[in-house]
């Protein structure tokens, strides 16, 4: 019961908000939909919190019917066990934090109960997500958090460029939808069932199974589980469908928050986790896994390195921590993409309501060029700042250095090669983190001022209602790290996770996890250090240095500042064509032949129907001829037909 | 013999009769008195008809059946209608005449006489009486050219379709050796049966009918005569000949030339009106034109009915019939309130910005051009619906493919009359109306907008007409 409200009163609250938001006016929308999120959070500690400290059993707390045909039945439920559990009270803390953020960012807005009827509807879709007990659940709660996306990455509509990349995001994730949806379509060719329950005990049974396409043959679990991963690369913006993740900064700052920190990107986590008794059967989706998440956290933290707005570094961050969660992921440490999943939450949101923070007190500049001296004015921006970039470059004993590490080695102990490959990317990424994270926090804070004296003279500290929470997410990525450590990943793990994560019978790189050398498992944390002096060196001992850098190695340079010219190459291969293509299905096939044909009909017609006219001349003669000539036409036809 | 099957017909002639006598003997204005009186004889002879036996008489010249009943109310309905919308009409145009409704009660009185006939020679009588009439009432009109113009014309090729179908009896008479229905279609009990003389004879008789009904391409007096009529003349032309004419050609091909293959004769005709119908009218300026191009085109659909030759396909006819003549006295009834300054006005363009000046008025028209156009659910779909089944079932894919092609052809005149009322900039305002007119232009409204509640009874009471047939 507790677990549906803190599931269900997002929704009501976001009902209410975006039905009679014009009638109950801004304050009172903002307060319904922030006391359904504080109580959906309380019932979501409270659930999280009497299933792994108060022995409460999993379940399913079951709604209603969805679907009953023939033998195809679907149930509205919610499932609850560790794994959904601690994303539910994530996602809930996390989203409240951020709606009463957004009280103050949001102030001066013209939409202000738009704006959180959709946020309690992102954090509606995403506790569905979380918590189905199904695929075709989940997957709805999927497209509802596509359409929360698309919706507040598009928040302000009247600026062009946020609807193109509100388009951006939808689209991209289309792609990946679509593996989703042909996974799940084949997981049902296959079991015979979409219901989680009976999945996974089906999946051992048809582990040897091949599908057979074009004379090749592969396996049946690999091939649901690529296919799944696809769907997630989407959701959770991996090398090749992240795109649309560094242009969601469109939306209002909450808004990123809430899409990098608790909804949306990771779902593509979650979904691994939660289909982990599939994933233990396919050991080659897992190695592509972790292959796409080693790849994606070294390609995007290298641009991390050279962006210049403050909300696009932070973005880039955010994917290539997205995947560290998948290295762990196929290495087989479900566990710790979780862990690492639930620790980023809280200091990615705080990064990102920091920066919020930053450009509330800039007047809306989010160039870090234009920044600088400011850390003075803004003290507790600055400190929690501080705290967010510890967490993030896994400094002791900030949170991320726990579940970072804890990536780390599960990727060093799994033995494979692509293991040592999500090892050795993860650890450049950590220094490439360290690295940005600090000429962020220098450009932003430090040195001289470089914005106009206009906007230094208003530089302020955030009200009370937008540093609070800052304050409490700080607090989160100080503390999640060392409190929560030995219960996702250390001993204790077995019984707090149940049965919700499966570890296959030969997986044990939880506990081979303690057993790597301690060099490998101090690396990372060197690095991150060298990381931190290296920027210190090149923007506080030697300013001059990053510019001569840039000058020296400009083709590298100018490669990473476009983003390895991902979007130019998309534009190229697809977008340029398909465009192409649809001016000339618009010109040729609408305007000249589905428009044409029936204007030349009508046109004929009209003709047609003048010459008709003309016939009627108004002549007796001429119409008693009619008559005769066709008595005799049809008569003639009459005897040649009997 | 029973006299008696033929009594709804006697007594109808007879009330004609007196009403004569009345309207001739009785000083002062009698045309009012004479047109209640012709109203309430349809309204008796109806009563009768309903009641009536089932059986052959007359020495098997006169039959009454299901089919015959059927048919016989319709037309009783359609003239009283007629009538009532004259009343008006003429008395504003000054040609009220009492002889005006006694000549539509005798016409009345030739379409029943043709839809119970069973013979050659009642086939005939019945029609020349009707026609005879019919040419009178078309020049009614006669200090107006164009009405006596079109009466010319009427009677001058309606003269020649008589003669064709005297012909055609004759030639029938004498190849197969008998004028009765069941006599010639038992001398011609096979197609192989069928001389070259008989098949011209039928193909005679089937022009003198097809004539009537004004199918392609003996159609070429409908529009110089719709257009010339009095309009309440053109609305009873559109009905109450129309149902029988039609009655009678399926009668006259489903008894006694049963055998003979006249399908293709048919579908060429069908098909040939639905074209016709259809691009004839997009030229024209008239209501009253493009109504007789309307009605071509709607004669071509029925056709698809008699075409399929089966039950269903005689069903889809009747109900056709039935809706028809409500849209057609609706419409009619509607283009004889187009009057400004004491006269009639009949442009399309006479009708710009009803639908702001009168929007009742407007929203009736609408309902009869949409209905003729065939949109669901008002009546004329079902008529459409119910020909273009039966003739899918027999598989003619040809006639249905072209109906309902010709349908999309057909909405864009029909369009253009809601067009016009709704989106044009209104002129002046029409003169007020009888309250006759208004009950007619609701009352078919009413019908043709709310037969997709109650088309059981029609449907089965068609279906056992048709039945009868067979």
């Amino acid at each position: 019961m507790i677990y549906a409200i803190a599931v269900f009163a997002p929704l009501a609250g976001s009902l209410i908000a975006g039905l009679f938001g014009r009638a109950i006016g801004d304050r009172a929308a903002q307060a319904v939909t922030i006391t359904c999120m504080v109580l959906a959070s309380l019932c979501g500690i409270t659930a999280f919190a009497q299933l792994v400290w108060g022995g409460a059993p999993t379940g399913t707390v079951l709604l209603g019917t969805w679907v009953d045909v023939d033998r195809f039945h679907l149930a509205w439920a919610l499932r609850y066990d560790t794994l959904s559990a601690v994303m539910v009270a994530m996602v809930t803390t996390i989203a409240t934090l951020i709606h009463i953020y957004s009280v103050g960012y949001m102030s001066h807005d013209k939409s202000i109960a738009r704006f959180f009827s959709y946020l309690s509807l992102f954090s509606f879709a995403m506790l569905m997500l979380v918590t189905a007990d199904n695929l075709v659940q989940l997957f709805f709660g999927w497209e509802g958090v596509g359409l929360a996306s698309y919706l507040l990455i598009g928040f302000w509509y009247d600026r062009p460029s946020a609807c193109a990349a509100a388009m951006k995001a939808f689209i991209v994730n289309r792609i990946g939808d679509l593996g989703f949806a042909l996974g799940i379509a084949l997981l049902f060719w296959t079991v015979g069932s979409v219901e989680f329950s009976d999945i996974f005990p089906a999946i051992a049974a048809h582990q040897g199974e091949f599908y057979n396409l074009l004379g090749s043959n592969f396996p049946v679990m690999d091939v649901i589980g690529v296919l799944l991963f696809i769907g997630a690369m989407g959701k959770s913006a991996q090398i090749g469908l992240h795109v649309w993740l560094p242009d969601a900064m469109e939306g209002p700052t909450p808004v990123s928050a809430l899409i990098h920190a608790a909804t949306m990107v990771t779902a593509g986590v979650f979904l691994m986790a939660r289909m982990s008794p599939l994933l233990e059967y396919a050991p080659g989706a897992l190695a592509f896994v972790g292959f796409i998440g080693a790849t994606t956290a070294l390609f995007a933290a290298t641009i991390g390195c050279v962006q210049n707005d403050i909300k696009r570094v932070i973005a880039y961050s955010t994917c290539s921590q997205l995947g560290y969660m998948f290295i762990a992921a196929g290495a087989g440490a479900y566990q710790a993409s979780i862990f690492h999943l639930f620790t980023h939450a809280f200091f990615k949101a705080l990064l990102f309501l920091g920066a919020g923070s930053v450009i509330h007190a800039m007047s809306d500049e989010q160039d870090i060029r234009r920044m600088g001296g400011i850390w003075r004015k803004i003290p507790i921006t600055y400190t929690v700042f501080w705290i967010g970039s510890l967490a993030l470059a896994g400094i002791i004993p900030f949170a991320g250095y726990y579940s970072k590490d804890a990536i780390l080695e599960a990727a060093f102990a799994s033995g494979t090669g692509i293991g040592m490959y999500g090892y050795v990317c993860g650890v450049a990424a950590a220094f490439l983190t360290a690295f940005y994270s600090w000429r962020l926090i220098i450009l932003t804070f430090h040195g001289a001022p470089r914005a106009d004296h206009h906007t230094m003279e208003h530089v302020h500290e955030s009200p009370l209602v937008m540093t609070g929470p800052l304050m409490a997410l700080a607090l989160g990525a100080i503390c999640t790290g060392f409190v929560f450590h030995g219960q996702f990943i250390g001993a204790g793990w077995h019984e707090f996770w149940r049965a919700s994560i499966f570890n296959g019978p030969n997986n044990h790189v939880l506990a081979d996890m303690e057993e790597i050398p301690s060099l490998a498992a101090l690396l990372p944390s060197i690095v991150g250090i060298a990381g931190i002096a290296t920027a210190y060196v090149m923007y506080v001992l030697k300013p001059s240095l990053p510019g001569a850098l840039a000058e020296r190695f400009g083709p590298v340079y100018r490669l990473l500042l476009n983003k390895w010219y991902v979007d130019e190459l998309y534009g190229a291969v697809f977008v340029q064509p398909y465009r192409r293509l649809a001016r000339q299905l618009w010109q040729v096939g609408d305007a000249i032949i589905i428009d044409g044909v029936p204007n030349g009909l009508a046109s004929m017609t009209t003709e047609g129907s003048g010459r008709v006219a003309r016939l009627q001349s108004g002549s007796l003669a001429m119409y008693a001829f009619a008559m005769l000539i066709g008595l005799v036409v049809l008569a003639a036809l009459f005897l040649l037909v009997r | 013999m029973n006299w008696a099957l033929a009594l709804p017909e006697i007594v109808l002639a007879l009330c004609g009769m007196a009403i004569l006598l009345l309207g001739v003997l009785r000083r002062g204005d009698t045309t009012a008195l004479c047109g209640w009186a012709v109203l309430a004889a349809f309204v008796l002879a109806a009563a009768l008809v309903a009641t009536g036996a089932d059986g052959h008489a007359y020495h098997d010249m006169f039959i009454v059946d299901a089919f015959a009943r059927f048919a016989k109310l319709l037309i009783l309905t359609g003239a009283a209608l007629a009538c009532l919308l004259a009343m008006d009409w003429n008395r504003r145009e000054g040609i009220a005449r009492f002889e005006f409704p006694v000549l539509a009660l005798f016409a009345t009185v030739g379409m029943m006489l043709m839809v119970s006939a069973s013979s050659f020679m009642s086939l005939y009588l019945g029609l020349e009486l009707q026609s005879l009439s019919l040419y009178v009432m078309a020049a009614f009109a006669r200090d107006d050219v164009r009405s006596s113009e079109a009466g010319l014309k009427y009677f001058v090729l309606g003269a020649l379709a008589s003669g064709l179908l005297l012909y055609g009896i004759s030639l029938v008479y004498g190849f197969s050796g008998g004028l009765d229905f069941a006599g010639v279609a038992q001398a011609v009990a096979s197609p192989e049966l069928a001389s070259p003389g008989f098949i011209v004879g039928v193909m005679f008789v089937v022009v003198g009918l097809a004539f009537k009904i004004s199918a392609v391409p003996f159609h070429m007096w409908a529009p110089d005569v719709y257009q010339g009529a009095p309009t309440p003349v053109t609305a009873f032309f559109g009905t109450a000949p129309k149902v029988a004419a039609m009655a009678l050609l399926l009668r006259v091909l489903g008894v006694p030339f049963v055998h003979v293959p006249w399908i293709p004769v048919v579908m060429l005709m069908s098909i040939g009106s639905m074209l016709l119908g259809s691009f004839g009218a997009i030229a024209q300026t008239n209501i009253k034109r493009l109504m007789a191009y309307s009605s071509i085109g709607h004669v071509g659909y029925a056709l698809i009915g008699l075409a399929a030759g089966t039950v269903d396909g005689v069903r889809g006819v009747l109900i056709y019939l039935v809706t028809y003549v409500f849209m057609n006295i609706g419409s009619f009834a509607v283009i004889a309130a187009m009057r400004r300054r004491g006269r009639a006005v009949e442009n399309i363009v006479d009708l710009a910005g009803l639908g702001r000046t009168d929007p009742g008025l407007a929203l009736a028209l609408a309902v009869f051009m949409f209905s003729m156009a065939g949109i669901p659910p008002l009546a004329g779909f079902f008529g459409k619906l119910y020909v273009f089944l039966a003739a899918v079932q027999r598989g003619q894919w040809t006639l249905a493919v072209i109906g309902v092609l010709t349908s999309v052809i057909g909405a864009v005149y029909y369009l253009r009359v809601i067009k016009v009322m709704y989106f044009d900039a209104p002129g002046e305002p029409f003169e007020a109306r009888a309250t006759a007119t208004s009950v007619l232009v609701f009352g078919c409204a009413l019908f043709t907008a709310l037969f997709f509640l109650f088309p059981s009874a029609i449907v089965a009471s068609a279906d056992a007409a048709a039945r009868s047939l067979f």
